[in-house]
């Protein structure tokens, strides 16, 4: 059996004297897609932020192909492969739009992404490049953030809430490049308030619930109910 | 002729300024640091520079070949040694950090230098001057004038179109997410105060040049880089250029009404923009 490219141990989770997540264990295989779902506030975003370094863990409760980094800085993590489209884009407001692209390419991973390529997958890119990122529409400053984060060629993406704020057709669209950024063998978690959504692209789903992990599953053999269950915590 | 000459001079003046300025505006800029210490930074490279002049019989703008790197190095270490550990939601530490710096480097001047004014002889080119259309101009203050033009050039340069410049950019919109890039801030921020002490050397250097100085000759250079980057609008090099020749100005013509004006001119200038324009003449857009 092959070692996971991420597994959470235990994981805790604080802000100052709130704690956000309680214990949470979960594995990702090479190449798989998981969702993470929950409500507002369940920790969704908590999760990514530690396993990008943005928050401060015990070096062994975030594993990276067996190697501890709970203890690393964000950018030691990035180094490593580990890219995150952060929730609600976060472009870089002084930078055009290729200069963020450029940017998320600074570590020369090497790998199929560059500019050329992210160009041909939002061909809208191209002809804005030169724009300020502020001046894009929200689904096209998501595209960037896609852009940006693939740029570095990581082995393991992190979504949060892709589409979120963003017109029906736009999340389409998103969601119909995913197979093509994802299937290369990128290994990807993705939070998703959208639940059918999230089922319909990953392989196995996990469920928050108040910082706890309250359901685990096969993306394509989840029970609605269940899903509510542990969703909402009602039957 | 008196007044354009006046005009004249103090447009050149406030190339100096701006060179005094620049490295204040750029350390704002990248990491939200007001470096109270500045302006004695500045008073150290002209003490390097002295140094250097007096042990090698170099030429005080040849000494800018060493004095260059060597306030780059310092600045690298001071800023991954003290102040990034200031760095932080409160903006309280960095000043009383700098603050505090101040004071140590003025009292360093003291035991290493003495408290008698020195200046730095660079010969014939200071008193050296051309004619043009009735001004008699002055090459060093033409010279310090070209060099501030060239440095904002190449700083501008550097923030807008390079790899290093994107950098700084981007630490200063969002240092979280910048450092998801594989930035490491605190590197970032050590190379931004290397250039802006690499600036202030030549600053330092001009300004030993031009006048004698002694070790609490730097409050004043802080007050005047200061004045210059509000008029001109935080974070603008070239507003900062605009800035420094407006102080400039508004002192020669100060000093042409009363000598005893001059100095007071220039914070008036300062005073007058900061109520008409609070944000300065030309602030940055964005962030
Ligand atoms: N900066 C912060 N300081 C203090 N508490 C925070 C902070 N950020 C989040 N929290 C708290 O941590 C908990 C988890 O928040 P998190 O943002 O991870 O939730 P989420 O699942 O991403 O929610 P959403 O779906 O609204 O994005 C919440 O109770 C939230 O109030
Ligand atoms: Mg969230």
């Amino acid at each position: 059996m092959p070692e996971p490219i991420l597994s959470l141990n235990a994981l805790d989770a604080h802000y100052g004297d709130f704690q956000a997540l309680y214990g949470v264990d979960m594995a990702l295989d090479d190449g798989e897609v998981i969702a993470i779902i929950g409500a507002n506030g369940a920790g969704k975003t908590t999760l990514l932020r530690s396993v990008s370094g943005l928050m401060s863990n015990a070096a062994d409760q975030i594993r990276y192909r067996g190697q501890p980094i709970g203890m690393l800085r964000a950018d030691e993590v990035a180094a490593l492969g580990i890219a995150l489209v952060p929730e609600g884009r976060q472009l870089f407001p002084s930078l055009s739009v290729e200069e963020n692209l450029l940017i998320g390419g600074r570590l020369k991973r090497p790998g199929p992404w560059n500019l050329r390529s992210v160009f041909e997958l939002f061909p809208v890119l191209e002809e804005r490049r030169a724009y300020p990122s502020t001046a894009l529409s929200g689904g096209q400053q998501q595209m960037v953030a896609i852009g940006r984060a693939l740029m570095s060629n990581p082995d393991l993406i992190l979504f949060d809430e892709i589409s979120l704020g963003l017109a029906p057709v736009i999340i389409k669209s998103i969601y119909d490049a995913l197979p093509g950024i994802v299937g290369e063998g990128m290994s990807a978690v993705i939070v998703e308030q959208d639940i059918s959504k999230a089922l319909s692209v990953s392989d196995r789903v996990y469920c928050l619930m108040e910082g706890r992990v309250t359901l685990e599953g096969a993306s394509n053999s989840v029970s609605r109910d269940a899903i509510s269950h542990a969703y909402f915590g009602i039957d | 002729m008196d007044w354009v000459n006046a005009i004249v001079q103090g447009t050149l003046l406030g190339g100096l300024y701006a060179l005094f300025a620049a490295g204040l505006s750029l350390i704002f800029g990248v990491m939200r640091l007001v470096n109270i210490a500045h302006g004695d930074l500045i008073v150290l490279a002209a003490y390097l520079g002295l140094t250097v002049v007096v042990t090698t019989g170099l030429h005080p703008l040849l000494a800018l070949i060493i004095v260059i790197p060597v306030m780059a190095a310092i600045g690298y270490a001071l800023q991954r040694g003290i102040l990034n550990q200031t760095l932080g939601d409160d903006i309280l530490p960095p000043l009383l950090v700098t603050f505090g710096l101040s004071v140590i480097l003025q009292n360093v001047f003291l035991e290493g230098y003495t408290a008698d004014p020195q200046k730095m002889d660079a010969g014939a080119i200071e008193t050296a001057s051309i004619s043009l259309g009735g001004l008699s101009l002055g090459i060093l203050p033409l010279l310090t004038f070209a060099i501030a033009v060239g440095v904002i050039a190449g700083l501008q340069f550097i923030f807008y179109r390079t790899p290093l410049g994107r950098s700084f950019r981007a630490v200063s919109d969002n240092q979280d997410i910048a450092q998801l890039m594989g930035l490491n801030k605190r590197h970032i921020f050590g190379l931004a105060m290397a250039l802006a002490l690499a600036v202030t050397a030549i600053a330092g250097i001009l300004l030993g040049i031009r006048t004698s100085f002694d070790p609490t000759a730097g409050g004043a250079r802080l007050i005047y880089g200061f004045e210059a980057v509000i008029i001109g609008g935080l974070g603008n090099l070239w507003g900062t250029l605009v800035g420094g020749v407006i102080l400039g100005v508004a002192q020669t013509i100060g000093a042409k009404i009363d000598p005893g004006w001059q100095l007071l001119a220039g914070h008036i200038a300062f005073l007058f923009v900061l109520a008409v324009r609070p944000n300065g003449l030309f602030p940055r857009v964005s962030g």
